[in-house]
Formats: C-alpha cells, structure tokens, sequence
C-alpha cells in the first residue's frame, strides 16, 4: 500500500476536456491515494516533442508510470470504473462509490 | 459574393513518373487527396514516393505519419526502390509521426477524447522540417486503434481541415476490400478529402494488372479511366500516361534507307526517318532478316540502332547475321548497335515498356527494331497489349527515331495476327512476307501493303535468300490469292484475257 504513483497526463491546451480530466483525476487521487501520488500535467500544445516522444495519439492521455504495469488510460477519466481498473485500484477497497458521483455535470 | 477571394487551383508537381500526366500537372496544392485501394495496390509506396520524388526532385521536405507499420519497418521496406528514409531524417527532410500500434502497451479507454495530440505532433513535425508535403497511411488503421467514446469521422474532418490549414499538400491512404465497389472500407474517408485517386492491382486472365484512376479532382481537370502503372525495382511506381500522349510529332521527308535497295526502291525511295514500320509475317518467311538489314543498312552510315529481340539468345542472332555477311559483334564493338535480348516472361508488359523507354533514352538511337512485338503478347492482356504497343509507338516516334517491329502471324500461309490488329493504324508502314506455294514448291513474297505519305511499289514480289541477304526479284504475275493464304494460279491467257477485259469495254 506504499506505492507511490507516478503519473503523467497529456491534454491539448484549455478545453473542457482537458479540464475534466484534471479535475476527475484529482479527484481520484484524493480519495484513492491519499497523497500518495507524483501527477505531472503536460500540454501538448506546448510541447509536442514530449507526446512525440511518448507516442500520445488522442488527449487525454494518463500514463501510470509507476506501479507496474506501465499502462495508459485514454479519455477525460469520466469513466471511473475503468479509470479504477487502470490504476489497479480495488473499487471496493475503501467504500463503494454512487455511480456517476466522478463523471461530469 | 466571394469573387475575389477564389484563386485559381495551383498544381503541385509530385515527380511520381507520369503522374504529372494524367493528372495535368500534378496534386492540387494545398489540399488533401485520398489514395484508396486494396490490400498489396502499393497505397504505401504510392504515399512513400510522393514525399521521395519532392525530396529528390523539388527539394521538398515531407512528413510521414503512419498509423500501420512502424517507421522501421517503412525504412527497410523502401531501400529497394533507392529511398534512404534515414539519411533524409539525418539531414532534416524527412520526419515521421509513429502512431503504428504499440503493442507492448496497455490500453484502457476511460470516457471522451480527441486526437488531439496527434495534431499536435504533426504540425510540430511540419513546422520543424518545413515540409510541403504530408503523407498519412492509412486512415483505415486509425479505426482499429481507437474505437470506444469516438466519432472517427469528425476526427477525420479536423485532421484533412488541420493539414488545410498548415497549407501542405497531402495525401491519405485508405482501405478498400474489393476493386470495384465502395470507394474505401469505411464509407467516410472519401468525404475528407477533396480528392479521390483509386489504386487497383486486378487479376485478368491470370496476369496481375495494376492500374490508377482519378476519380474526384475538386474544381480542376484531369484525364479520365484507368491507367496502367507499374512497380520498379529502383525506382518505385511508373504510371503510362496513355490518353495524355499527343499527337504532336514532327513529320519529316527526309528518308533513310531499308538496308535493302530493291525494298527501298518498292518503298518510292526508302522509309522515313521517323516512322514505324512493322513487319509481318509466318515463322520464317525473313522477318528476322529484314530487321537485320535494316540495321545493318543504318550501322553502314553511322547510325547508332538498338535491337530488342524477345525470341533469341544473342548467340542466336549473331549467327543469324553472320549466315546473311553482318557482323552484329563488330557492330556491337564500334557502338553502332545495342543489341538486348529478353525473355518476354520475366516481366509484364507494363515492365518491359518503362524497361525499353530507359534503354531507348539512355543509347539515343536513331534505329529501334523489336524482333517479335508479338512475343509480348504471351505476357499481356489484350488490353494490357494494346497500351504496351501504343506506348512504344508514341515514344518512338516523340523521338523522332524509326522504328521496325516485326509481327508473327500464327497460320503459314495469310491470315493476320493480333499485333497486327492493334498495331496497323499507328505504323506508317506495312510490309508482308508470305510463303506462296507454286507448283509443289515454297516460295516467298514481298509486299509493301501501306506507305503512309509516299507512293510505293503495289506488287507481290518474290524474294530469295541467300548468304548476302534478301534479293528481291519479279512479281508473281500468274497468281492470285496470296494474302489470304490461298494461291491459285492462272494460265497466261486467261491473265491477258482478264487485263485487256476493261480496255476493251472502253474502246467500244
């Protein structure tokens, strides 16, 4: 339980996309991980030499670094069943979330 | 309302060999062409060669993004036709944008997204190489990597707006699963783009015949159908530009000899200097023989000819020339003649055509013989024939070279060949060898059956051969029925009776 995450999300300057998938993103690791994470955000506009490097075809990327597997989730993270299967987070580990609490409005 | 703000469609010249042509000056610039075909229709040399020709030809950086093979995969495959993708990435032509599957990855889709990213990269690597020109292959292989949350269409339209608006000229490749049928497998990618190019590698009698059309030039012209294209080691795709060839050769009166006086004598004079002349007739009447002299009559002032023989070996046909005192050898020494001997079968049509132009360009003869064209027809469709003969002629002629084609009939005695039926109405002149029997004996004949532009010599002779060549002696006056394979003899008076029959009726 003392992994650390280290974790890199790709968006493509300020779109809502980008923003919700901050936004559900922090909101995962807040209630996940306890303080437990190292989250570098990358914008691609800014850099594309990065997503080059990283090969990133669609935004958002998040790319779990650390723990292994090295594993990328694709989309604004609405999804958060499978954001928790990305991550290897056990959903019922701390206490079962209302669907749809992470999604959008 | 806008009447001002429309400028005309500039093309940009892709150096893709004869696709300038058909296309009447190259790819719209500035905007984005869908290349669809089957799978093995060479969409990814096609896409490859658009972005090596303007390296290579106009000094154009490109940028390649692949969605299918990794770009390690590109570099090994091109180096055969001569492109050396990493020495260009080294100098900064050249850029690839990988967004081949990478399979080792773990891919999880977690709600909505965009492609972004790849935009992103690719105008980086547009603006880092300062490329002209993008190539995208394929479209296709986008719809297998990335399927939940998306609508790949409108994903599709901002990419084809994204390159519009970087101003480079691109090409995308797509799938398609059948040659005739829907433009591309997924129905959507022929409305990204403003223009549609169709690759097709279609099966016809069980010769493979590859072959390029337009199919949608937004707001410009371009020549229409099917043309025939081929894939060259070394050098990548050559289309034949059929319908583009014009009809524009000088015509001249000046006239070279046959390399045989008396025939040069029933021709009014002997050929002229830029036509085609083809030859026709059953296996050993001397066809052979008349391109021989023909070559020989051309070596004797110092013309440079070039022989193709699709028949025999060249030991064949030195001794052939031998048998009638030319020395092919000594010609071949002195470089006034270029003899090359191919087997029809190690190529199709198409090859041997774009082979034959090389050559032809490269010794810049003032003679071009083909001993037999119809040799080739073995290798072709009767389409595929048909253009190969109607391309050879045209660049001959464009050349302003003369050319003598021989064509075997398949029966002894008359009867016309295919070759001939394609080819009689673009040669200048015909000449027939016919085996005529008399009298329990085989004989052969002569005639000079078209001389376009000049009067010649109307009879059927009869020829000899001996150890100095042809000698062209007497008509046959009793006979009739030669070219149709049926002579039939007519006794002397009967022939008086039918050649005084008109004078008399004009007397009375």
């Amino acid at each position: 339980m003392s992994a650390i995450y280290q974790l890199k999300l790709y968006i493509t300057g300020q779109t809502p996309r980008s923003r919700r998938a901050i936004e559900n993103l922090y909101q995962t690791c807040q209630e996940m991980l306890n303080g437990r994470y190292d989250l570098t955000i990358i914008d691609v506009l800014e850099h594309p030499e990065l997503a080059e490097e990283e090969k990133i075809l669609a935004t958002p990327t998040l790319i779990k670094v650390t723990p292994p597997p090295l594993r990328r989730i694709i989309g604004d993270l609405s999804d958060t069943e499978k954001v928790f299967i990305g991550l290897d987070l056990q959903i019922n580990s701390v206490f079962p979330l209302p669907k749809g609490t992470l999604k959008d409005e | 309302m806008s009447k001002n703000t429309t400028a005309p469609i500039i093309k940009l010249k892709t150096g893709i060999p004869g696709f300038d042509d058909i296309t009447n000056g190259g790819l719209p610039q500035g905007r984005t062409t869908l290349i669809s075909g089957t799978a093995g229709s060479a969409k990814t040399v096609f896409a490859v060669q658009f972005l090596s020709a303007g390296i290579e030809k106009s000094g154009e950086p490109g940028v390649f993004v692949t969605f299918e093979e990794s770009p390690n995969d590109i570099r090994q495959n091109m180096v055969s036709f001569g492109w050396d993708i990493q020495k260009w990435e080294d100098e900064g032509l050249w850029a690839f944008v990988d967004a081949s599957p990478q399979l080792a990855e773990d891919t999880i889709f977690a709600g909505s997204y965009d492609l972004g990213a790849l935009l992103a990269r690719i105008e980086h690597a547009v603006h880092k190489t300062g490329a002209k020109r993008v190539a995208v292959d394929s479209l296709g292989a986008i719809f297998t990597q990335l399927t939940e949350y998306i609508s790949v269409r409108s994903e599709l339209f901002r990419i084809a707006s994204a390159l519009k608006k970087m101003g480079v000229t691109a090409v995308l490749t797509a799938e398609r699963v059948q040659e005739y049928g829907e433009i591309a497998r997924y129905g959507v990618e022929e409305f990204v783009a403003d223009n549609v190019i169709i690759l097709r590698n279609a099966l016809e009698d069980e010769k493979r015949r590859r072959t390029i059309e337009i199919l949608k030039f937004r707001g410009t012209a371009h020549q229409k159908g099917e043309f025939p294209f081929t894939i060259m080691p070394g050098s990548g795709i050559a289309i034949i530009p059929l319908s583009a060839i014009e009809l524009k050769q000088s015509s001249s009166d000046i006239r070279i000899t046959s390399g045989n006086a008396e025939l040069d004598k029933m021709c009014g004079g002997g050929f002229f200097r830029d036509s085609i002349i083809l030859v026709s007739g059953a296996t050993g009447t001397g066809k052979t023989l008349t391109v021989t002299e023909f070559i020989a009559g051309g070596a004797a002032i110092g013309e440079r000819c070039l022989l193709f023989a699709f028949e025999e070996s060249r030991e064949q046909l030195f001794r052939n020339a031998t048998g009638w005192g030319v020395d092919f050898r000594k010609m071949e020494e002195e470089g006034t003649l270029k003899l090359i001997c191919r087997y029809p079968e190690v190529a199709g049509p198409e090859d041997h055509l774009i082979n034959m132009k090389t050559e032809i360009e490269r010794f810049a003869p003032n003679r071009v013989a083909v001993d037999s064209l119809s040799a080739l027809e073995r290798v072709a469709t009767v389409r595929g024939f048909r253009e190969f003969v109607i391309g050879l002629t045209s660049f001959i002629k464009h050349k302003e070279t003369a050319g003598l084609f021989t064509s075997t009939t398949p029966s002894l005695m008359g009867g016309t060949s295919v070759t001939e039926a394609h080819i009689s109405t673009v040669t200048d002149s015909i000449i027939m060898l016919r085996y005529v029997e008399m009298y329990g004996e085989m004989r052969r004949g002569l005639t000079v059956l078209k001389m376009r532009g000049s009067m010649h010599d109307k009879e059927i002779r009869e020829f000899t051969i001996d150890g100095r060549g042809m000698h062209i002696g007497k008509a046959f006056k009793n006979i009739t029925g030669i070219l149709v394979g049926n002579p039939v003899s007519i006794p002397p008076n009967e022939m008086d009776r039918i050649s005084t029959l008109f004078q008399d009726q004009q007397g009375r």
